[in-house]
């Protein structure tokens, strides 16, 4: 029997992620739409009575109006109009069962399309602890479509509606029709008759969750909320650095010790060098930072999952609003802290074509961790690991490199807004969820796509850099060292130009594979000063002696701005669709970057440092 | 009144949806506010008083005053 095509369509923060990665365990594939770069998002599971489902978990809407790309996908969809994605066999559509009487209008805009369909009232643990009670036969008779409460998160929780599923398979056959969007005049007669079946199946409806009024009270409060936000934004950046050192170590103590076993066991040939000086080197450098990657993933994971992360938005709408921005912007800001890539395209979600393109803007300032892996190693070669106060200082000059994309990031969305990006802001209507505890396993398996995500990027992108590399630097070999290889060819030409910010030739030579991707220039910077004989000492303690302060305070400041990664810009392309706005993009951060590193270089010197 | 003019923590009764922005009205009808809902104003953000917490039903939807003031409101039902 061919796989029945099952779409997940339902309101932001209903489940429907959870309930994806509770039915498929996780195993999603992730492709893009041709042209329009939203996500698809699809798994394969198999029903208890032996029916395969290919399921397609949509982006998040509350109808069928749409305003942004990522709702347009949804609806088009779920319409069959789209393109690129036939229609599906079936819907499988969620609601908070806390709240069904402001939901229910949705529901029966997709019943109106006439499409097979099961509803599941989604966490309705958390409903029913409240003391929510639903009578759902009566919703089931009212609507006249299977309806299954559920708990995403666990198996006996989803046992039912997946019972419901084989029983709807089995039964309709699943033959798509063709469906109508329900227009603006229906709306309010579809809110109507919801409200009426809600006083009907509605059996207790308490008040709104305690526990969430009473964190709100603290979180939101105008003094206390802020200063909660800032705290839990630096403890995110110590926790990075702190817990992260013990498996770093580890890592670091692995990738030698293979390096010297190949060296010891291998004849000394070319492949050796390629092995060790290219490959290992330079792979190994990069997954060295994945520990702090993961307490990154991990935190931003959390707070999304919990409820804060909306609440976060909601204290910085104002000064984002003020800044050119909108509270909408935070989110997307945020994740480009851990990838500017997932943080442009989550940048979709934002209606107003120009605060989008605003944000996109401004998304490679914010530092995100590819930057990590430059940034520590310089601080932990140059920064003495002192304490100012009850901080350490390595810990305040990375939290000022941060400080200083986001300042930069706000000057820059202000000019923008005032100059190219002019417009009224666009409304803001965004749900503060409930407050609960993040699932176990719905956690670990997002962070395992996302650490996955980055180790294959290291393992592809990187490896491929790292070869390359190791060629230029070791081919034609010749007697004057790096000067004469084929890297020391290109970064002579660049070294005039980069002299003048306190850039050596070293430096030069490992920003031309760095254009690849930002890690890439430490794997370089690696392979560039392993291949001068000096594989014993560690690149850290080689660069104190290889590197002067002021320069390497350039270099973190060049850092700050440089769009160094080849994957991000391609991404900014793709989704401004706009060669100009690239081309601004690229140009104004290097500008940046340049006057940046200068200016560090120049008054570093100037202070004798 | 409008929403935007309840003061902290008080509750009212949402009477009708300004249909004067269509685009506005119709986002505020899908994200669930609809004429005879429970609504009241949890918080207000810490910088201008805006955005706004807004409880509606079970759930809390933040808006800022712009769009507050499409909403009207009674307090007395």
């Amino acid at each position: 029997m061919n796989r029945v095509r099952l779409a997940l369509v339902g309101a932001p923060n209903s489940g429907k992620s959870t309930l994806f990665n509770g039915l498929t365990g996780g195993r999603a594939k992730t492709a893009n739409y041709a042209g329009v770069t939203v996500e698809r998002r699809h798994g394969v599971f198999t029903t208890p009575a032996g029916h395969a489902v290919d399921l397609l978990d949509l982006p998040g809407i509350y109808g069928f109006t749409t305003r942004s790309l990522d709702e347009r996908v949804s609806v088009d969809t779920i319409l069959g109009r789209n393109p690129d994605e036939p229609a599906p066999d079936g819907l499988l559509v969620l609601i908070d069962a806390g709240d069904i009487r402001t939901q229910l209008h949705f529901i029966l805009q997709v019943r109106a399309l006439g499409r097979p369909m099961v509803v599941a009232l989604n966490m309705i643990d958390l409903a029913e602890r409240d003391g929510v009670r639903i009578d759902v036969p009566a919703l089931e008779r009212r609507l006249g479509v299977p309806v299954v409460p559920t708990r995403a998160t666990r198996a006996s929780g989803r046992a039912a509606l997946l019972e419901r599923l084989d029983a709807a398979i089995a039964s309709e056959g699943w033959t798509a029709t063709e469906g109508k969007a329900p227009d603006s005049a229906d709306l309010k007669a579809l809110q109507r008759e919801a409200r009426h079946v809600a006083r009907e199946v509605i059996l207790e409806e308490p008040a709104i969750n305690r526990a969430t009024r009473a964190i709100d009270r603290v979180v939101l409060n105008k003094f206390a909320g802020p200063l909660i936000l800032a705290a839990i934004l630096f403890l995110m950046f110590q926790a990075v650095f702190s817990w992260a050192t013990a498996p770093m170590d580890a890592i670091d103590t692995g990738v030698a010790a293979i390096s010297d076993w190949i060296s010891a066991t291998m004849p000394d040939i070319w492949l050796r060098s390629l092995i060790t000086d290219g490959i290992i080197a330079g792979v190994g450098s990069v997954i060295i930072f994945l520990p702090q990657i993961l307490i990154l993933f991990s935190l931003i994971l959390i707070l999304e999952a919990s409820g804060y992360m909306a609440r976060a938005a909601f204290m910085m709408d104002e000064i984002m609003l003020r800044v050119g921005l909108n509270g909408r912007a935070f989110i997307p800001l945020l994740s480009s802290f851990a990838c500017a890539i997932p943080g442009i395209m989550a940048a979709r979600t934002i209606e107003n074509e120009r605060d989008r393109l605003t944000t996109i803007m401004v998304a490679p300032l914010m530092t995100c961790s590819a930057r990590l892996p430059v940034y520590t190693l310089i601080i932990s070669a140059f920064i003495p690991p002192t304490s100012v106060g009850p901080f350490g200082l390595q810990g305040l000059v990375m939290f000022g490199l941060y400080l200083a994309g986001i300042v930069s990031a706000v000057v820059v969305a202000f000019i923008l807004k005032r100059t190219v990006t002019k417009g009224p802001p666009q409304a803001l209507l965004m749900e503060l969820p409930t407050y609960k505890m993040p699932d176990l396993k719905d956690f670990v398996i997002n962070l395992y796509s996302r650490g996955w995500a980055f180790l294959r990027r290291a393992g592809t992108v990187i490896f491929t850099v790292s070869v390359v590399l190791w060629f230029l630097a070791s081919y034609p070999a010749s007697d004057n060292g790096i000067r004469g290889s084929f890297a020391g060819m290109i970064g002579s030409v660049l070294e005039p130009i980069l002299k003048p910010i306190g850039f050596n030739l070293e430096i030069a030579i490992a920003l031309v594979p760095g254009m690849a991707a930002r890690e890439v220039a430490v794997g370089a910077l690696g392979t560039v000063y392993a291949l001068q004989g000096n594989d014993e000492a560690g690149l850290a303690t080689l660069l104190q002696t290889a590197w002067s302060l002021p320069t390497a305070l350039a270099f973190l400041a060049w850092y700050v701005y440089a769009p160094q990664c080849l994957a991000s810009l391609a991404v900014a392309r793709r989704e401004m669709n706009s060669w100009g706005w690239t081309a601004l993009l690229i140009v104004y951060l290097f500008a940046m970057a340049y006057v940046a590193a200068g200016a560090t270089y120049w008054t570093a010197t100037w202070l004798g440092l | 009144m409008n929403l935007d003019q309840l003061t902290e923590g008080a509750s009212a009764r949402i009477v009708s949806i300004d249909d004067g922005v269509a685009d506005l009205a119709a986002k505020l009808r899908e994200i669930g506010f609809c004429e005879g809902d429970d609504v009241q104003l949890l918080t207000r953000g810490p910088l201008a008083g805006q955005p706004l917490a807004i409880r509606l039903n079970r759930r809390i939807i933040a808006m800022r005053r712009e769009e507050a003031r499409a909403i009207q409101v009674d307090q007395s039902l």
